[in-house]
Parts: C-alpha cells; sequence; structure tokens
C-alpha cells in the first residue's frame, strides 16, 4: 500500500507540472466543455433574456415616468395659470364692488345733503319772516307808544290839539327819523 | 504543486475522460456560482433591483457594452458566447481563490481549448463572411508598397501565436498566483513565530490574486472582442 501510494507519488514527479500531464487532458476537456455548454444553456436560455428584459422594463418605465411627470407639470401649470386669472378676476370684481358701492354712497349723501340745505333754508326763512314780524309789531308798538307820549305831552302843555293832527305829526317824525 | 493535480473525486483509479475529478467538482461549482448571479438573484424581475440583482445586471451591462464597444454593434449577436466565456473565467478564478480551491482555469488544457475555440470561430467567421477578402486582415493597404510583404508575414504569424498567448496568459497568471501564495505559505509553516511576515504577504498577496482573477477574466473577454472585430471588420 505504501509502496503505491509511493509509486503514484513517483508518477507524479516525474511528470513535473501537472499542466502539462497530457493524461488528463480529455477529462479536462470534456467536463470543460459540459460546463462552457451549461453555462451557454442557462445564460442564452433564461439569464440573458431575463436581465435584457429587466433592463428594457426599466428603461420603458423611466420614460413613462418622465412623460406623465412631464404631463402633471403641465397640469399643475394650468390649474396655476386658472388659479392666478380666477384671482385677477375676483380682483376686479371687487374694485367694481368697490366703485360701485363709492357711486352708491356719494348720491345718497348728496340726496341727503340736498335735502338738508332745503331744511335749512326753510327754517332760515321761516326763522327771518318771524324776525320781520316780531320787527314790525315793535314799531308799531313804538309808534303806539310815541303818539300817545306826545298826546300826554301836548295835554300836559295845556296845548288843545286833536289826535288826528298829533298823530300825522308822530307818523311823519317816525319816517323822518327813519330816513 | 500538489494543488493543481487532477484526481478522481472517488476512489484514485486512473483518469479516464468521463472520470468525474476535482475539476468536475469545481466546474459543477463554477456553473452554480454563475447561476446563481445571474439567475437566482434576477428571479424577482424588480424594477428597483436588489444588490444581487444590480450586480448581475452590471455584469450584463459591463460586458454587453465591451461587446458593443471594442467589435462593433454587428458583433451583439455573440454576446451570450462571450458573456459565457467572461462569467465561467471569472467565477473559476474566483473560487480557485478559496483554499483548497481546484483552480480549474490554471490549466493550460482549459484556457487552451477556450483560446482555440475563439481562434476557429473567429477564422472561420472571416472566410464566411469576407471570403477571401479576409486575408487583407494582413495585407497593410496603408504601409508602403516593398514593406508589405514583409508586414504580412509578421502579421500572420503574430495572427497564429494569438490562441497562445491568449491562453498561456490566463493559465499562467493563475498558476503563478498560486504557486508564490503556497511558496509564501511554505515559509510561514517553517519560520515559527516569524510566520507574521509571510502571513502578511500572503495576505497582501490574495488581494492581489483577487485583482488578476478579474482582470484576467476581463482581459481574455476584451481580447476575443477585439480577435471578433477583426473577423467582422478586417478592413483597418
Amino acid at each position: 500500500m505504501e509502496s503505491q501510494v509511493d509509486e503514484l507519488e513517483a508518477a507524479r514527479e516525474s511528470v513535473g507540472m501537472p499542466q502539462l500531464d497530457f493524461s488528463t487532458f480529455p477529462n479536462q476537456i470534456f467536463w470543460l466543455v459540459v460546463a462552457l455548454v451549461a453555462i451557454y444553456l442557462l445564460l442564452s436560455r433564461v439569464a440573458l433574456p431575463r436581465i435584457g428584459a429587466v433592463l428594457a422594463e426599466r428603461r420603458g418605465a423611466i420614460t413613462n415616468d418622465i412623460a406623465r411627470a412631464e404631463m402633471l407639470k403641465q397640469q399643475a401649470e394650468e390649474a396655476e395659470a386658472a388659479y392666478q386669472k380666477a384671482l385677477t378676476d375676483a380682483r376686479a370684481e371687487a374694485s367694481r364692488i368697490i366703485d360701485k358701492t363709492k357711486v352708491d354712497m356719494q348720491e345718497q349723501l348728496d340726496i341727503a345733503l340736498q335735502k338738508a340745505d332745503a331744511e335749512i333754508a326753510a327754517r332760515a326763512a321761516e326763522s327771518e319772516r318771524r324776525l320781520a314780524e316780531i320787527r314790525d309789531s315793535a314799531a308799531a308798538a313804538v309808534e303806539e307808544v310815541a303818539r300817545d307820549t306826545a298826546r300826554e305831552v301836548v295835554s300836559a302843555l295845556g296845548a288843545k290839539a286833536d289826535g288826528r293832527s298829533i298823530n300825522a305829526a308822530v307818523t311823519a317824525q317816525l319816517k323822518g327819523g327813519a330816513a | 504543486m500538489d494543488q493543481f493535480i487532477v484526481t478522481p473525486l472517488f476512489g484514485d483509479d486512473a483518469v479516464h475522460w468521463y472520470t468525474p475529478t476535482n475539476v468536475t467538482l469545481w466546474m459543477a461549482l463554477t456553473v452554480f456560482a454563475v447561476a446563481g448571479l445571474l439567475i437566482y438573484t434576477t428571479r424577482g424581475r424588480a424594477i428597483v433591483p436588489s444588490r444581487g440583482q444590480s450586480m448581475a445586471e452590471l455584469s450584463y451591462g459591463f460586458i454587453y457594452k465591451m461587446v458593443e464597444d471594442v467589435a462593433g454593434r454587428d458583433a451583439v449577436r455573440f454576446f451570450p458566447y462571450i458573456m459565457t466565456l467572461f462569467m465561467f473565467i471569472l467565477f473559476a478564478n474566483l473560487l480557485g481563490l478559496i483554499p483548497w480551491a481546484f483552480t480549474t482555469t490554471s490549466h493550460i488544457a482549459v484556457t487552451a481549448v477556450m483560446a482555440l475555440a475563439v481562434f476557429l470561430t473567429v477564422t472561420l467567421l472571416g472566410f464566411i463572411l469576407h471570403g477571401a477578402g479576409f486575408l487583407r486582415l494582413f495585407w497593410i493597404s496603408s504601409a508602403p508598397l516593398p514593406l508589405r510583404p514583409v508586414l504580412a508575414l509578421i502579421e500572420v504569424i503574430s495572427y497564429f501565436v494569438r490562441p497562445v498567448s491568449h491562453s498561456i496568459r490566463l493559465a499562467g497568471a493563475m498558476m503563478a498566483g498560486h504557486a508564490v501564495a503556497k511558496v509564501f505559505a511554505g515559509f510561514a509553516g517553517a519560520l515559527g513565530v516569524g510566520a507574521v511576515i509571510p502571513i502578511v504577504a500572503v495576505t497582501a498577496l490574495y488581494g492581489l490574486e483577487l485583482l488578476v482573477a478579474v482582470i484576467q477574466a476581463y482581459v481574455f473577454t476584451i481580447l476575443t472582442c477585439v480577435y471578433l472585430k477583426d473577423a467582422l471588420h478586417p478592413h483597418h
């Protein structure tokens, strides 16, 4: 047994490099071909089509996603434009309402002012009329008093005078005073 | 060099062409790893990918773009073949870095078959697409006329050296890295307390080997694309 192993070792030694042991070449080449064919079949039937499909699918998905993102972006822009338009419209509407309200208020104010002016004018006229009345009655009273006083004065002086001439004289005096 | 020996998985018989060996085991694991990355992680077919699916998509996009950029748009129909080569080499290299693993790509038998497959495919494709016109690949019309036969000879030689360099580059890089790691590890065993130095060295080397594993897969694939471009567009 020992000698057999030694012999085997010796045989191997004598060959030198195992790479140049031609007796193992058919074995290596056979199994190499088997392995390569197996790998080739696995790759060409299963692995490569699968990976190729995954890569193509991913490329497609990315392209789709980019297209969809583009579309969504456009939609968002449209929505923003619509929003801006609505905002502008609302502002215009608001300023229109404000203007209209201002005009209305101005009109109402004018009417109220006119009314107030008219009332003030009426009241002033009334007051004036009453003042005139008071002044007239006062003047009349003055004439009366003057006449009475004159008559008393004339009678006290002992002169006889008829009422008519005294009245005329007083009236003339008053008119002259007024003038 | 023990790590490179092809041994049967069951018993200790001779290695026939059909014998399940450590080559079988590690190639099967490579197939599972590829399926794990490209099929298991993508089972969700998610629009927003998981981490695993992201890696699968990145490797898909990486190789797809490489084929498109280097070999041209019409080379895209060869994408599954190139992807097969890349994924196999990448995972064979990476799995080979697991301690006690067997690195299938460190064997010239494996890399040579792949390089020859690329070489034959590209050459046949060139003649099928362009007929004798494919030979213009060797006739540099932009060079001065007296120089052209010399250049043609050099071009032909370099064309036939392609599969050799293509395969030895990968196998050599893998084998050298693993052998060096083994040597450093051997020092660690012999030095006792001083083993810290080789352990640090092995750790650093391991990081480098990770880089090499990925870069070699990349180099093999991009050269395949370059050769494919020659077949599709032989006019410089």
